[in-house]
């Protein structure tokens, strides 16, 4: 503390003595101004406006709080949104792996174009995928009218076609989270397996898929957040039917069209929480994911 | 990172050739179907009335508007995130102080909350009904339904984008440098611009690129605060939706195909930054 207070009276930086209490010392200057710069911006984008939320949604009170979103229509939509996000992390965990093991183990040719292109869902806007989506999957689309003479299968306005539109937007995530754990992992394990007459499959289960566990469940847990959330993708190609296929993000939308502010509130706070739920779920699959790696 | 695969295998720990064959083919069905498919029908859409009509939706003056308007909305909320995310990873990497791990986390919150209730939340705050809406109506001032509400949603979802490509990298590169730099005379903002901007630039270049895409195709939350005004508060990907729903397939997708270019273009050029850079970076892949 001695020191700090020394570097802090040498440089010249706004409230010195009074941070030098919170941080270790450095010679480097710019810390009050960045962190001050940092705390405000952050508080006025994103902490002051979402507690705003927190306070619309509190001044329903306990009971008009739940109330406001324990109807039948706003269950339906939790269930929506929670069940196809699962279903469409769930293809994802498997074609995801699949995709991440190909560019990881195999070369072809096209592989770095293919590396490439698995973050399209990141950068292509979800308006844009959701029109594609709807009109591929529509019965008079290219994929939507194949699936309907062959299968007389609908897609497109069912929640089948959500969790078409969840898929592609959670595929990155399974993905980039395995690929780096799989390109890092050392051979010699595998290779002592082998050594000592395992089989491939053998070694594959017992070896390389538990050391994978973490990252892939980690993959997982982002693409089923990602998909909760999701809207821009999905109204498109959802047909949006009450209770069948209307998911949470769009009753928010529908509650503010109609002026219902402390609806749209409470269903977004009930949202919110959730998602904070999920938050700490990753959090402490990343630590487990971490953990597992440091050895 | 090519290199490294398949070569240090002996026989015995490759997967067999149908296995490999078998893994190789449904990656690529799955991609075709989930993203190649998708893509071209844009452009197929698009292009289906032909060059002409393509061009005309592209030229009205409701479409030209749209893409003024998403230009200026970027134009805005990303320098204000790429000063935010240099000043936040520079006191975050550059120093050690209490609740650091808690300030990273908020920092990340605005990728975990959903699109909507990005938007939700500045209506709750600035909108007519709102907790300052009041005042705001007094004042004469309009946020929600108007310019400045479309560039603090987007300002929010693509908050973090600058400071979580910087932080990993900033403290990854340490300290050394500056404290030469400082030792050997040079003031603060020199030390800034002359060594770490230069050791930083490809990584904030990097988090810019991003945070431009998704602020120029954000959706869901910059529709919550839009209005839907045509001419007026519509960016881009609202002009889509609009045009979408009024049955004008053509000039949906011919807007939606300008959209799909700024992705692609995205892709390649971060593609060309990790095959160049991948070392100044790695850090920075999650």
């Amino acid at each position: 503390m001695v020191a700090a207070t020394t570097s802090d009276t040498v440089l010249p930086s706004p409230g010195g003595t009074v941070l030098s209490v919170l941080r270790k010392p450095s010679v480097l200057p710019g810390f009050g101004l960045t962190l001050g710069f940092t705390l405000a911006y952050l508080g006025l984008i994103v902490l002051l406006p979402l507690a705003a939320l927190a306070l619309k949604a509190a001044g329903l009170g306990w009971s008009g709080f739940w109330n406001a979103v324990l109807t039948p229509r706003v269950l339906a939509a939790f269930q929506v949104s929670f069940g196809l996000s699962l279903a469409a992390a769930a293809v994802n965990a498997v074609f995801g792996f699949i995709v991440a093991w190909v560019l990881v183990r195999y070369r072809f040719p096209g592989d770095r174009i293919v590396d490439a292109l698995v973050d399209l869902p990141f950068a292509l806007p979800t308006a844009v995928a959701g029109i594609a989506l709807s009109a591929l999957y529509a019965p008079n689309g290219w994929i939507g009218s194949l699936l309907m003479d062959w299968f007389g299968m609908k897609v497109a306005f069912t929640p089948l076609g959500i969790a078409i539109a969840l898929t592609f937007i959670g595929l990155p995530f399974v993905v980039r989270t395995v690929q780096p754990i799989l390109q890092d992992l050392p051979p010699e394990e595998e290779e002592a397996a082998a050594a000592l007459g395992a089989t491939r499959w053998q070694t594959f289960r017992r070896i390389v898929f538990p050391a994978l566990l973490p990252a892939l469940l980690t993959g997982f847990a982002l693409a089923f957040a990602r998909g909760v959330g999701e809207y821009g993708s999905v109204i498109f190609i959802a047909g949006n039917i009450p209770g069948l296929s209307e998911i949470i993000p769009l009753l928010i939308v529908i509650k503010l069209e109609q002026y219902d502010y402390a609806g749209a509130a409470a269903v977004g706070m009930l949202m919110l929480m959730a998602s904070f739920v999920l938050l700490l779920a990753l959090n402490l699959l990343q630590a487990w994911m971490r953990s597992r790696h440091a050895r | 990172m090519h290199a490294k695969k398949a070569a240090g295998f002996a026989p015995a720990l490759a997967d067999s050739r149908w296995v490999k064959g078998l893994l190789i083919a449904s990656a690529l069905a799955f991609l075709l179907l989930f993203l190649v498919l998708p893509l071209v029908s844009v452009f197929v859409e698009a292009l289906r009335r032909g060059t002409d009509a393509y061009w005309a939706a592209l030229v009205e003056p409701d479409a030209v508007a749209a893409i003024k308007l998403t230009l200026i909305v970027a134009a805005i909320a990303v320098p204000m995130n790429l000063v935010f995310g240099v000043a936040a990873s520079w006191c975050i990497a550059k120093f050690d102080f209490r609740g650091k791990d808690l300030l990273i986390t908020l920092i990340d919150l605005p990728f975990s909350v959903s699109p909507v209730i990005s938007g939700l939340i500045y209506v709750l705050l600035f909108g007519l009904h709102g907790l300052m809406g009041p005042f705001l109506k007094s004042q004469g001032i309009q946020i929600i339904f108007a310019v400045p509400g479309l560039v603090l949603a987007t300002v929010f979802v693509t908050f973090p984008f600058v400071a979580r490509e910087l932080i990993p990298l900033m403290q990854e590169q340490g300290n050394e440098e500056e404290e030469a730099a400082l030792v050997l005379g040079a003031s603060g903002w020199q030390t800034f611009w002359r060594v770490t901007l230069p050791n930083i630039k490809w990584g904030l270049l990097y988090g810019v690129l991003l945070c431009n895409a998704r602020a120029m195709g954000e959706f869901g939350a910059v529709s919550v605060v839009s209005g839907h005004i045509r001419g007026e508060t519509n960016t881009m990907p609202l002009h889509v939706e609009i045009l979408y729903n009024e049955y004008n397939l053509v000039a949906a997708f011919a807007v939606a195909s300008v959209l799909a270019m700024l992705a692609l273009v995205t892709l390649v050029v971060k593609t060309v930054l990790e095959w160049r850079f991948g070392a100044e970076l790695a850090a920075t892949r999650h």
